[in-house]
């Protein structure tokens, strides 16, 4: 059980950990190698960023961890225990938010689904659903439908559905791709408040480096496609962080400008 | 109030005087073959509202509802496990693509040969002809259900009689409800077409009856139950669209 990337002897299993994860496609003739060798790990209460150039194959990556597609080879474990298919640990946020919650279900009901499937009590999934929407902000749009919603309040809605499973690992995909900046600042920063508040194992995908400093207690840099960890750079920024004084810290600049060179690099390799 | 008067003007304006154009312009008609519709409207209520014919409705629309339902339910549950399985569809769709392409009223005669002129053959013919839509659209709107709801399903784990409930059924909807609706007009086209060609009782029955003996205000009053029926029953099948796809409308207006 020794993590061979990892910097200190841990007497503990990490929560996370992905382990010379190979992903090859075989389509009509001709094989696809996404993902050579990806390893790295997480601890419990961890909140890592990866980041990656566009087409690195962060998406294949991220779906690998989920469950939702079979490794190649290698093998993605949590708490010490290799996964096979969507785990019950696991949650995950899609980037497509508006694809992401039933149209056909109000907000509430959108939240409570998992829970029923979960096997939680009424009374429970009450409580869960009450306790996720307000972490997000959402608490009187109980009763809307998604679609009455902006593009910010259904990715929300999304976040809160994900709390409200009670996790061991968050997993999000590029979340906030694709809405507008300002939100995309306030989503940044829920993200921050709903892990120092939840102590919730985080890994936040993304193409954004900004993004990726300003969250990341950690940043796993990736290569082009096919596949491998660059460089895994621990963020010193401390553990409160806002939009005005981190990103204006000297040493923000520092980290965006290291992880920026290295995925230049990135993209000259292929 | 006012949005309610000005809706029911816009419905009911080029009706009204359309109606009224054919009863002033028809009004002296001697020409026998297109009567007066006061004439026609006579024969209605003295052949429909408290003749005869009234008891004819009654078996037609039982043949409809029964045929109708019986396609509606086939195709809803072979929709889905065509719809879920590549494989299934691949195998299959050769064969619908030709039974489709077969009009159903030339299955009439046939039908006729096999199980007399009772019943059974002219609920056959409705469910045959009305199959096809409802069934290429369940198979359709199962086939198309969006990937990230795929994906958010199977990461929350909703497999089974749940997933089909809460996923794959809601989100083929709009499509099913679509093959619904062009389904039922087949339905009532073969509802009076099977009973011209053989039958003793029922609405088509009646109007070729009309039509053999020469009477024809009560032949015409005939054509026009059938646009009263026609109009009714896409009444209802639009409250019932409204009442399963209000989220779906609400969503497209949206966007």
């Amino acid at each position: 059980m020794n993590d061979p990337r990892a910097g200190e002897a841990r007497s503990r299993d990490p929560m996370l950990a992905i382990r010379q994860l190979r992903k090859v496609y075989d389509g009509s003739g001709r094989t696809v190698e996404a993902i050579r060798d990806v390893t790295f790990s997480l601890d419990e209460g961890e909140l890592v960023c990866i980041v990656g150039p566009s087409g690195a194959g962060k998406t294949t990556l991220l779906r690998c961890i989920a469950g939702l597609l079979e490794p190649t080879s290698g093998e993605v474990m949590l708490a010490g225990k290799p996964i096979a298919g969507p785990s019950p640990g696991m949650a995950v946020v899609f980037q497509e938010y508006g694809r992401s919650l039933f149209p056909w279900m109000r907000v509430r009901q959108n939240v409570e689904l998992p829970l029923k499937e979960k096997g939680k009590s009424p009374e429970e999934r009450r409580r869960l659903v009450d306790e996720s929407l307000e972490a997000v902000g959402l608490r009187d749009a109980r009763e809307a439908y998604p679609w009455q919603l902006s593009g910010g309040m259904q990715q929300r809605v999304a976040i809160a559905r994900a709390i409200a499973y009670e996790p061991k690992v968050l997993l999000m995909d590029e979340p906030f791709a694709s809405v507008d900046a300002q939100t995309r600042a306030e989503l940044e920063d829920l993200v921050r408040a709903i892990w120092v508040r939840l102590g919730v194992t985080i890994v936040f995908v993304t193409h954004d480096i900004d993004e990726s400093v300003y969250l990341g207690e950690r940043v796993v840099v990736l290569s082009a496609s096919p596949t491998t960890v660059m460089q895994d750079v621990p963020i010193d920024l401390g553990s409160v962080r806002s939009q005005l004084e981190t990103r204006a810290d000297p040493r923000f600049g520092q980290l965006r400008g290291q992880i920026y060179a290295l995925i230049k690099d990135a993209k000259h390799q292929v | 109030m006012k949005t309610i008067w000005g809706r029911l003007w816009t419905i009911f304006l080029v009706p009204v005087v359309l109606f009224v154009l054919w009863l002033v312009v028809s009004a002296d008609s001697s020409n026998f073959f297109f009567p007066a519709l006061a004439k026609i409207l006579a024969a209605f209520r003295d052949t429909w509202l408290c003749g005869s014919g009234a008891a004819e409705i009654a078996p037609s629309l039982w043949r409809l509802a029964v045929g109708f339902l019986a396609a509606f339910a086939f195709a809803l549950v072979a929709g889905v496990i065509l719809g879920s399985s590549k494989v299934a569809r691949d195998y299959t769709e050769p064969v619908f693509e030709f039974f489709r392409a077969i009009p159903p009223t030339v299955m009439i005669p046939v039908l006729l040969v096999i199980s007399g002129i009772g019943d059974a053959s002219k609920i056959a013919v409705i469910s045959l002809g009305c199959v096809w839509p409802m069934l290429l659209n369940t198979i359709e709107g199962v086939r198309s259900v969006d990937s990230v709801l795929k994906d958010t399903c199977s990461v929350y784990r909703i497999h089974g009689l749940r997933r089909l409930l809460v996923l794959t059924l809601p989100a083929a909807s709009p499509q099913i409800v679509t093959g619904m609706r062009t389904g039922l007009s087949i339905g009532i086209i073969l509802m009076v077409i099977s009973e011209m060609f053989a039958s003793r009782n029922g609405i088509g029955f009646t109007i070729i009856q009309f039509q053999r003996t020469f009477a024809i205000p009560e032949m015409w009053s005939g054509i026009l139950l059938l646009g009263i029926i026609g109009v009714v029953l896409s009444l209802l099948m639009r409250l019932f669209e409204m009442s399963v796809l209000h989220w779906y409308e609400g969503a497209r207006e949206r966007s």
